[in-house]
């Protein structure tokens, strides 16, 4: 958090929501009720918030030859790749080619199958995960899933639930009551609710409930959000406030994204990494991946030739 | 977003309900028409059969039935306008229906959680899942009769107590409800662990990747989810308890009023024998020892409404459960 890029929002996120309102409202317009392009150079470009900036920051976790086998058949193949802050990493390639695998190792959810084991090093700020805590590790990597799950308690607990440490105390709702709001505005769900913390969080709306799950996995500060086709069970409305969301956070963290939508990756990400059958095929920016691919494989995948 | 929202008109009024045409039944299949019409007749049938019970027990019920036999004890006497009515056997009812469910439901729980979050070695869940069907397949006069051999045990005389010969009695209100909470064990058990499958497992990953441990996470996440469930599994364990009556019988001498020890006053009320509805209904019957029906069927009313309580209880905790258990993270309206 300490390295600040000049010409980003600030660290927090805290942008007047006023503005943040205003910018939603325009690319939503843009996005569900422009003709749909034809190209899809131009639809990069309709974001006003894409403009923003593809800096990058320094580099916060480092995957070294990581495999990851299932009952000893390997589901990723030695694939090696750095992520930085303030960027927007998109892994993408057809059903199976162990992308949402490679995602869960980043936390060791994949830990949490009996039949999974692993080789390669990953660190996080030069420390190796797996020397981490878990629980310590998942605050720093947090995870948003493909399916919206709110914990069946209100919306200021779903939170809160995030912010409890491990111990015997547990904090007063006033001491929680700052953080969970910061968090609620900086996933763009406070103004909405406003006042009505205590609503169950299962009478949300879909779009609603998946920025309460982004709420309460950033609640933490976390250096690194994985994100597991966050939007693919949102209709496209909240889809696209999802993903002025996570431009807007992409400063204050790093963001992998794994997505099935080819166009999704187009328009929010920095990086793309193509896997294919378990190898990392081809990692550069999002321009290059999908106007000059190297590969013949990614090629043939953005071409639609496979998938 | 309200510039995207078209905006309804103001005053659009909703039209009564109409249905569109559908199918004649006549078009229908032959077997399809049978099926219908089978299906209506059984389930009219069904409702009529229930009904004609709680009709006839109401009209032979409510006949004896004062608000005084609610609140006397009963006494031996040969003239029934003198033989008291049936507080001990109420008192009896609820009694081993909450030791019953204060033993089962966390014993219930702990096992179900253990099996599906833990669930290792594989083969101890096996025998676990094997034990608990095999509790919930054994009549209950057999679990009675094993009940008296082992609280017979001179270990166990502190739960009931020694009779003057100095044996253990084996018999008391602790004796049978400790055996009561078997027969509500594999309900309540069956009901939580398939509540807790329900759970999505992206539910708990979601807690874990919140850098939360498994044991929080069933605590925080999974407990409250589960509670639909716990309570739904625990009433019905009440109802089969309340319903019991070979373990009654045997094991809490169903003496006629309920005898408490000398000694501690609530301690020795458990150490006690006694009488529940089901024991008092099949000693007055004349298919047990008494022959004042008339004083069975004002019971068995009472039973049967402490009976249509609980099913209340359940149909609602249940739909509560429809809102509390949505794990799935889809609405639920």
């Amino acid at each position: 958090m300490s390295t600040r890029i000049e010409g980003l929002p600030s660290p927090c996120g805290l942008a007047p929501s006023g503005e943040v309102r205003q910018n939603d409202t325009m690319s939503i317009n843009q996005l569900v009720f422009a003709p749909p392009a034809t190209d899809a150079a131009p639809l990069m470009n309709t974001n006003p918030l894409r403009a923003v900036s593809p800096l990058t920051g320094p580099e916060r976790m480092r995957i070294s030859e990581i495999s990851v086998f299932y009952d000893g058949v390997p589901a990723v193949r030695q694939a090696s790749l750095a992520i930085h802050q303030g960027e927007v990493l998109a892994l993408i390639g057809p059903s199976g080619c162990g992308k949402t695998t490679l995602l869960r190792t980043l936390n060791r959810l994949t830990e949490l199958t009996p039949t999974a084991s692993h080789s390669g090093q990953i660190t996080l700020d030069g420390e190796d995960i797996h020397e981490l805590e878990d629980t310590k590790l998942r605050t720093r990597v947090s995870m948003v899933f493909q399916q919206p799950n709110p914990f069946p308690m209100s919306i200021f607990d779903n939170v809160a639930f995030a912010l409890r440490e491990q111990s015997r105390r547990r904090p007063r709702r006033r001491e929680l009551e700052p953080l969970v709001k910061q968090a609620l505005q900086r996933a763009g769900l406070y103004e909405e609710i406003r006042g009505d913390l205590d609503r169950s969080a299962l009478r949300l709306s879909g779009g609603q409930q998946q920025r309460l799950c982004i709420a309460r996995a950033i609640a933490t500060n976390p250096e690194i959000l994985l994100m597991d086709e966050p939007c693919s069970a949102l209709d496209p409305r909240s889809t696209a406030v999802i993903e002025d969301l996570i431009l807007q956070l992409r400063s204050e963290l790093a963001i992998v994204i794994v997505t099935h939508n080819l166009q999704q990756a187009r328009r929010i990400a920095d990086r793309v990494a193509f896997m294919y059958l378990g190898d990392l095929v081809e990692l550069g920016d999002a321009g290059q991946l999908f106007e000059a691919p190297r590969e013949e494989r990614t090629r043939e995948y953005i071409a639609g030739a496979f998938g | 977003m309200s510039s995207v929202e078209s905006v309804p008109p103001p005053n659009l009024v909703a039209p009564p309900r109409r249905r569109g045409r559908r199918s004649s039944l006549r078009s229908w299949r032959r077997g399809d028409q049978l099926i219908f019409v089978l299906a209506w007749t059984a389930g009219v049938a069904l409702c009529l059969i229930t009904a004609s019970i709680i009709v006839f027990l109401a009209v032979k019920g409510v006949a004896y039935l004062s608000p005084k036999l609610l609140v006397t004890s009963p006494s031996a006497a040969v003239n029934q306008a003198q033989s008291g009515g049936f507080l001990d056997p109420i008192v009896g009812t609820v009694t081993l229906a909450v030791i019953g469910t204060l033993i089962a439901t966390p014993l219930a729980v702990i096992s179900a959680i253990w099996v599906v979050e833990y669930g290792r070695p594989r083969w101890l869940v096996g025998i676990v899942e094997t034990s608990i069907e095999l509790i919930a397949g054994t009549p209950d006069i057999v679990i009675a009769i094993f009940g008296l051999a082992l609280f017979q045990l001179g270990i166990l005389a502190p739960l009931s107590f020694r009779s003057t010969g100095g044996g253990v009695y084996g018999r008391s209100f602790l004796a049978a409800g400790i055996m009561m909470s078997l027969l509500a064990l594999p309900l309540t058990y069956t009901a939580t662990r398939n509540g807790l499958r329900a759970i999505p497992r992206h539910m708990r990953e979601a807690s874990y990747a919140l850098g939360k441990t498994r044991i929080t996470t069933i605590r925080r996440v999974l407990l409250p989810s589960l509670r639909p469930h716990v309570a739904t599994g625990a009433v019905l364990g009440m109802g089969r308890i309340i319903g019991d009556t070979a373990i009654v019988v045997v094991l809490l001498g169903a003496t006629l009023q309920n005898s408490p020890e000398n000694g501690v006053p609530l301690l020795g009320f458990l150490r006690g024998t006694g009488s529940t509805l089901s024991s008092y209904i099949y000693d007055n019957s004349p298919a047990g020892e008494g022959n004042a029906p008339q004083k069975a069927y004002a019971a068995v009313f009472v039973l049967v409404l402490i009976i249509v309580a609980l099913n209340a209880i359940v149909g609602r905790v249940s739909r509560i459960g429809v809102h509390a258990s949505a794990g799935t993270g889809r609405l639920s309206r």
